[in-house]
């Protein structure tokens, strides 16, 4: 038996096999990924570095790039989408995840019943199409037929209400905080998948050291799902400097009113595709997604490099 | 079981395989378009009628949303699987897919000697040379009305401006209805329905689109900034919540009864004659003061171009001679009530709506949008820049000097008539 081992070892050590199966297994998902991920992204860097003069493809370098921060109305129309973007991010990060965790540290009570109906209803506008959802609040708020005005009359604030989509100081926010509603159960789930694996044990010695309520909370739990925060945060960094398809179906390509709900993917979309008698520039609106993707690539890898090597983690 | 199922697929297969044999001879054309609400008029009226007349020619009418339509289309045509036919926006939309040879020219195509110069002209070159779609429809803009409800108020057409606000005044005093519908959610209902319908009169149609891309006037100028003051003053007589009213919403409160004016486009006619249970009628922009000559936007909207890349060119063709055709500018103008034929022949139309808008041809100017030709081609663009500051004064955040002054400027960072 011995000996068969010891056989075994030393052919192991002289002649390791090599394993093909590894690369024919991820050969499938390379591939896939490549074509419709790798390539796109190249090509979409490659053509930020070119524009059409004189009907020729040429070579710009960081031409377009100058166009789009030297020249006053790109840059204006840059930076207000950027203003934007940050706003709709920061409410998402102010409203949208504190409310997750706070559902999900509810949802995880074992004195709560019916919890499984509470998690699936608001889970579901997650996987509502987000044309259906602007829709259906473009309806809600609807000034003339919507029933927003019609409830709020009932509590008697009527006089509060106010066409909020139409107004620029309040139109932002509105998208936002509909992103929010459809949403926020994506950060409840995870929370609540990272408050369930907090063992039993960590909590029954809390309490034997009569720590209890909201002082278990914030000294035991929150500091456990901290992890799952961080991963929450910068899945809706990427998603919210990703997000272009509520806006649209909500405010429309222009994203008015006087674009004070554009987003860099709405300006994105302008100039690539165009939009009714404006044509499309490529170029430009490729140079606008380069901009993005470096904007993206940043805050990931700030949240990499900093952000996740100082998050304590805890194993049990 | 399963070896049966094998074998209905194999049959059903070989079927479909000789039906498909059978059919080969057919030539299928695509049209594609953005007009997805006339879907029903082409598949029962206008391909039934052509596909009687061409036996071996299919046509498949295939629209898309029309706020997506222009990129969808450039999308398509880059990528070559665009339809057979294209139907054209106006001007430089259209121009630009032809530069680009997407679109080819139709100078010797049987039965374009039916359309004028002016008929043309949104989709001919600068130059003049080559026309590059069939024109197919222009459309009017002016202000329908609920008769009953001006009947109701005792109240008549106005003529002037003045009469214009005071009919709007008296409709708000009685507060039964909303005066005007219309909203500013959507932008370019307060360009397109606002701007574009009374500006004519302060520049004077014609006259002043020219001298602006002339570059002898400037936006800035008294007639194109007045359009804008007097745009300003409808925002006490809209709806509540006007700002957040989209453009469904302008027409449903319209042909509810529960608003008395909408400043339309023709377009409007054929929903409004299926939806409103009222009498309705129409006048055209009122002008300054009475005894003016009045200046109507009569807008060349539609045309129908031939897709350069069409493996049936031919067949697309003989489609496009029928649209030239007298027929089909029956067929149109009387299905459609509200797009007017472009073509020479006289059309007679049955809709009283329709008569209405097109006997302003007679005694008032046309002009087209004043954006729409050559204005539109830079960055920024200006019916876009259009649409976001009409919504803007309408909704006071801009003053119509400050929403003038920022379209100028636009237009200046890359419009250089001189040159």
């Amino acid at each position: 038996m011995s000996d068969a081992t010891l056989f075994q070892d030393a052919a192991g050590v002289a002649r390791r096999p090599r394993r093909w199966h590894i690369a024919v297994f991820l050969l499938p998902a390379v591939l896939v990924y490549t074509a419709v991920m790798i390539l796109p992204l190249v090509e979409t860097l490659r053509l930020s570095l070119f524009n059409t003069v004189d009907g020729q493809s040429t070579f710009v370098g960081l031409g377009n790039f100058k166009v789009l921060f030297g020249d006053a109305r790109w840059a204006a129309d840059f930076w207000n989408a950027l203003k934007n973007n940050f706003i709709f991010f920061a409410i998402h990060m102010l409203v949208q995840n504190p409310i997750g965790v706070a559902l999900a540290a509810m949802l995880s009570t074992p004195k709560l019943r019916f919890s499984a109906v509470y998690r699936t209803a608001i889970f579901l506008p997650t996987l509502l199409s987000f044309v259906i959802v602007g829709f259906i609040w473009k309806l809600i708020l609807s000034p003339i037929w919507g029933v927003s005005p019609y409830l709020m009359d009932l509590v008697g604030l009527k006089s509060l209400f106010s066409p909020w989509l139409g107004k620029p100081d309040s139109a932002l926010i509105a998208v936002s905080l509909i992103s929010v509603w459809q949403y926020v159960g994506i950060p409840m789930m995870l929370i609540y998948a990272a408050l369930l694996n907090i063992p039993d044990e960590v909590i029954e010695a809390a309490e034997c050291d009569g720590v209890t309520g909201w002082s278990q909370f914030w000294k035991i739990k929150l500091p456990l799902v901290l992890p799952a925060i961080g991963i929450i945060s910068i899945l809706t960094f990427v998603g919210n400097f990703n997000a272009f398809d509520l806006v649209y179906t909500v405010q429309g390509a222009l994203a008015g009113p006087d674009k004070s709900t554009d987003i860099l993917g709405t300006l994105l979309y302008r100039t690539f595709f165009g939009f009714q008698l404006q044509l499309g520039d490529r170029s430009m609106g490729a140079t606008i997604a380069t901009v993005m993707f470096l904007i993206i690539l940043a805050g990931v890898a700030f949240y990499l490099f900093v952000v996740q090597r100082r998050i304590r983690r805890y194993q049990f | 079981m399963t070896r049966s199922t094998i074998r209905g697929l194999l049959l059903a297969t070989s079927v479909l395989a000789m039906a498909g044999a059978a059919q080969a001879e057919d030539v299928t054309l695509t049209v594609e378009s953005w007009r997805n609400d006339d879907l029903s008029i082409w598949q029962e009226k206008i391909i039934p009628a052509f596909e009687a007349k061409n036996p071996g020619i299919k046509v498949v009418f295939s629209p898309s949303a029309p706020t997506e339509y222009n990129a969808a289309l450039n999308a398509k045509l880059d990528a070559g699987s665009a339809g057979d036919l294209i139907t054209c926006r106006p001007f430089d939309a259209s121009l630009e897919l032809y530069n680009k040879g997407h679109l080819t020219s139709l100078n010797d195509l049987p039965g374009m000697e039916n359309f004028s110069d002016v008929a043309r002209s949104a989709w001919t070159t600068d130059d003049g040379a080559t026309t590059f779609c069939v024109p197919m429809a222009s459309v009017i803009h002016g202000f329908i009305y609920n008769k009953d409800i001006f009947d109701e108020l005792g109240l008549a057409p106005p003529a002037t401006e003045d009469e214009f606000f005071a009919l709007l005044d008296k409709i708000k005093a009685d507060g039964n209805y909303i005066p005007m519908a219309m909203g500013t959610k959507d932008l370019w209902e307060a360009a397109t329905m606002g701007y574009q319908n009374i500006g004519p009169t302060y520049w004077k149609g014609e006259e002043g689109r020219k001298a602006l891309i002339a570059g002898t006037q400037k936006l800035t100028d008294e007639g194109w900034v007045e359009p804008f003051r007097v745009l300003a003053k409808w925002k006490d007589y809209l709806g509540d919540g006007f700002e957040a009213q989209t453009y469904p919403d302008s027409q449903n409160l319209f042909s509810l009864g529960r608003a008395a004016i909408f400043p339309a486009g023709s377009w409007e006619i054929g929903l409004f004659n299926t939806q409103a249970q009222f009498n309705m009628g129409a006048f055209p922009p009122p002008v300054k003061t009475a005894g003016d000559t009045c200046y109507i936007s009569d807008h060349n909207d539609i045309g129908i171009g031939l897709n350069a890349k069409s493996a049936n060119a031919d067949a697309a063709k003989t489609f496009l001679s029928f649209v030239a055709s007298p027929e089909f500018a029956d067929i149109y103008a009387n299905s459609l009530p509200g797009f007017f034929s472009l073509n020479s022949t006289a059309v007679k139309m049955e809709d009283p709506l329709a008569q209405e808008f097109v006997s302003w041809r007679e005694k008032c100017q046309p002009t087209i949008r004043s954006t729409y030709q050559i204005l539109s081609r830079g960055t920024p663009n200006l019916e876009n820049e259009t649409w976001t500051e009409s919504a803007n004064v309408i909704n006071g955040i801009d003053t119509p000097e400050e929403a003038a002054k920022k379209l100028q400027d636009g237009l200046d960072s890359w419009y250089k008539p001189a040159e």
